[in-house]
């Protein structure tokens, strides 16, 4: 049993000229949870997402996390060179967008690649041969390996990044809206594919979503956020089925009942 | 051994922001436990409050007073001031739950719907996979069903994955929120004799049963949940 | 500096004084960091980009009376860049020029490295048209030289892992990437691949001049220059069937020369100057003038 989390977030403000990003967020992120941060456009979300993954530096607060070595470290007082590392090995970041996250114009095989060659795998066969194994776990033919994303759709595109984030077995991984630009059957087995994948791997993960249902599906907690300010947290069925803030209210009532 | 549950002074209401604030309050006062090998059913007319004190004891309703006492590592652990994680592994060892509706996720099939309590728990792929079987054949779910998902099973046969998956575990203590509601003479029969196996293996069960039947083949003892009506003292 | 009287209009080697103190003090940089592309103010030049910019002014920052200079152009001492290079820096600097590899002190290049082992009297300077190595991937400036500045290499092998995915090789047969004393991964210019092992431990100065990109590189004497490759697809230079038609060598780098339209063509040395030693030490290829004699 993991008795320390393996992220911790400390008063986290963050300023746009006067305008507040988000402010004074703390939590833990233990190993193996999945959290989701959830609020409309411009509540924070994403902001706060920037800031924890080391993507925008914050106006105050600090985020440790909890390295390989069992040390906690204080992510914006390391060089640069070690957190890229840490981005590039430990860490996975799913973007909304795939081509935010992918070579569009290199293939499949080397955008799953990259990770490796990157930490030094030198070996093309076993590296062509891991890219495709991770390929065939997000369900991507194999014989697809060798073709561009740009002739993929969305959906395997989607797919293709989550590969190509995983392959160097990230212990924590941030997702912005994984879902947003995708049809709803896209979404159900995208949705499917990474909840195993989080349950397989013990991954720890942050999404972003104001998909409350994303959110039901994929996370153990969950922060509501409004104006920059975490209004409420906690289990995410807590949440969702017993929300308090007038806010999450009103977010709770606004789904579409199918 | 430690009684698997007690249950003191919780008292829960929502207010609903979107109705102007109002408070609607639902119970008060509740004091009950549960003893192991026990089953305690809870009674009263519907809308009393039988499922949102389920829903307490689940971690899933947030309490605004009062304790909720369960065992967990040996150690007492009142659910209503847990964190969620502690929540979480409570749900994973301690407390098991068959709802009123399955939750269905989509493209996982249902045997692993089944199983999937046990794999939480660190038990072997084929083990779990072999006993999600076992009950789900003990349930009468058509064998052409196991490997598809529930989303498109009847609410019967989507009942009866939900049960298999909740009394799959060992968990000390089961919750049931009308576990028999949307099933056959037949199935019912079958949920009753589960039950009272659970009951013989120390499990204590807490269920709300509104087949008249069932209850009384299954309940040791009613709480009447009409006592903890929210006001009622006031009124 | 003034040393001719036809000159008068132009300082020496054209550049003013003050401009060769910059390049010359990029140059030293470049030589203190091997591999790493320094920033310099290149200058306009009397001819256009992607004629040689780059590599004229390093050769015009470094070059002194007592020089002499020898310009190739993919090996050869008479094609229309090398010509006119040569020519400018006659007109400019008076200094001896010559298409001996072994008598020059300076040769600039375009494409190739001469097959004649460089000593440490020599210093080789590349034209340079795109000197970022990891441009092909990752088009943005500034993400590039944090990728050089943080070591982050693994790109250049994801091109390499494309050559092999799309050719089922390393396709790459010129500017083929190296690793400069294990730390800056380097563009070696547009010469062939053939020509990589020869800047490994070279004895004699190599300097880099990107005129258009502005920017300034070197190899010192004696540098580790190491091709970057997999392990089960490992650098390899190279080879040709049949030796040069003219002078017979082997092991050098050769250029296809189209006889007529019927298709017949014969391989010759690149490297002009190389060749002609050859045959004047009485090395003859089976297409060289004797050889025909012999057969009539």
């Amino acid at each position: 049993m993991n008795e320390q989390p393996l992220l911790r977030v400390n008063s986290m403000t963050k300023y746009y000229g006067s305008r507040i990003g988000c402010r004074d967020v703390s939590f833990e992120l233990w190993p193996g949870e999945v959290l989701a941060i959830v609020g409309e456009s411009g509540s924070g979300k994403t902001t706060l997402l920037n800031n924890i993954s080391t993507r925008l530096t914050p106006t105050s607060g600090t985020v440790e996390y909890r390295m390989r070595d069992g040390q906690f470290r204080d992510l914006y007082r390391m060089g640069e060179a070690e957190r890229r590392f840490l981005m590039r090995t430990d860490w996975g970041f799913v973007h909304q967008n795939p081509a935010d996250g992918l070579r569009m114009t290199v293939s499949a095989g080397a955008n799953v690649g990259e990770r490796l060659m990157a930490i030094g795998d030198r070996h093309y066969g076993d590296i062509r041969n891991t890219a495709t194994r991770w390929l065939g776990r997000v369900e991507i033919d194999a014989d697809r390996v060798d073709d561009q994303p740009r002739d993929f759709s969305g959906g395997m595109r989607q797919r293709l990044q989550i590969a190509r984030n995983l392959v160097t077995g990230p212990r924590l991984v941030f997702m912005d809206e994984p879902t947003g630009g995708l049809d709803v059957s896209v979404q159900a087995r995208l949705l499917d594919l990474v909840r195993s994948l989080v349950n397989d791997l013990g991954l720890s993960a942050i999404v972003v979503t104001h998909d409350l249902a994303v959110a039901r599906l994929l996370s153990h907690r969950m922060m509501v956020m409004k104006d920059g300010y975490v209004i409420e947290q906690g289990l995410t069925d807590r949440v969702l089925d017993d929300p308090r803030e007038p806010y999450t209210q009103l977010l709770v009532s606004s789904i579409l009942q199918v | 051994m430690p009684t698997p549950l007690v249950v003191s002074e919780v008292a829960k209401s929502f207010v609903m922001h979107l109705r102007d604030g109002i408070k609607l309050p639902v119970v008060e006062n509740v004091n009950f436990s549960v003893a192991a090998g026990e089953c305690a059913v809870l009674g009263g007319p519907s809308g009393i409050g039988k499922s949102s004190i389920l829903k307490m004891l689940y971690g899933n309703y947030g309490v605004d007073a009062g304790q909720i006492l369960i065992t967990h590592n040996d150690v007492t652990v009142d659910i209503a001031g847990a964190d969620p994680r502690t929540v979480l592994n409570i749900r994973r060892d301690v407390i098991g739950y068959v709802s009123q509706f399955l939750r269905t996720v989509p493209r996982v099939a249902a045997v692993d719907v089944v199983a999937e309590p046990l794999l939480a728990r660190g038990i072997k792929s084929d083990v779990a996979r072999t006993r999600a079987i076992e009950l789900l054949e003990k349930l009468n779910l058509p064998e052409h069903l196991w490997q598809l998902p529930p989303t498109t099973f009847s609410g019967g046969e989507q009942q009866r994955v939900n049960i298999a998956r909740g009394f799959i575990t060992n968990h000390p203590l089961l919750l049931l929120d009308e576990p028999t509601a949307s099933l056959d003479a037949e199935n019912r029969a079958v949920v009753v004799q589960l039950i009272r196996e659970k009951k013989a293996s120390g499990t204590a069960l807490l269920g709300i049963f509104h087949d008249q039947d069932v209850r009384s083949a299954v309940a040791d003892r009613i709480i009447d949940v009409s006592m903890f009506r929210a006001g009622r003292e006031a009124a | 500096m003034n040393t001719h009287g036809e000159l008068a209009t132009y300082n020496f080697a054209y550049l003013d004084e003050q401009t060769k103190r910059m390049i010359r003090r990029a140059i030293l940089k470049a030589i203190a960091i091997p591999g790493y592309q320094v920033p310099f103010a290149s200058r306009e030049m009397p001819m256009p980009y992607g004629w040689g910019t780059g590599g004229v002014q390093v050769t015009a920052a470094v070059i002194g009376p007592d020089d002499t200079l020898k310009v190739i152009d993919q090996g050869a001492d008479d094609t229309t860049n090398a010509v006119s290079i040569r020519a400018f820096f006659q007109k400019v600097t008076n200094v001896a020029v010559t298409t001996s590899t072994r008598q020059a002190t300076i040769i600039q290049t375009r494409h190739r490295i001469p097959e004649e082992q460089l000593g440490e009297n020599q210093i080789l300077v590349y034209q340079v048209p795109i000197p970022e190595p990891l441009r092909f991937l990752e088009p943005r400036e500034t993400e590039t030289r944090k990728m050089h500045a943080l070591e982050e290499y693994g790109l250049m092998h994801v091109k390499l892992y494309e050559d092999i995915a799309r050719n089922g090789h390393i396709a790459t047969t010129y500017a083929y990437p190296v690793k400069v004393e294990g730390r800056y991964v380097m563009d070696p210019s547009p010469t062939p691949k053939f020509d990589n092992p020869k800047m490994h431990m070279s004895q004699a100065l190599q300097l880099f001049g990107a005129g258009r990109e502005k920017r300034i590189y070197a190899i010192p004497p004696y540098t580790e220059v190491v091709s970057l490759d997999f392990e089960d697809h490992p650098f390899e230079v190279q080879t040709f069937k049949d030796p040069c038609a003219l002078c017979a060598a082997t092991g050098v780098y050769l250029d296809e020369v189209i006889l007529d339209d019927k298709g017949s063509r014969m391989f010759v040395c690149s490297d002009t100057d190389h060749c002609e030693n050859r045959r004047n030490e009485g090395h003859h290829g089976h297409l060289s003038g004797q050889a025909l004699e012999a057969q009539q």
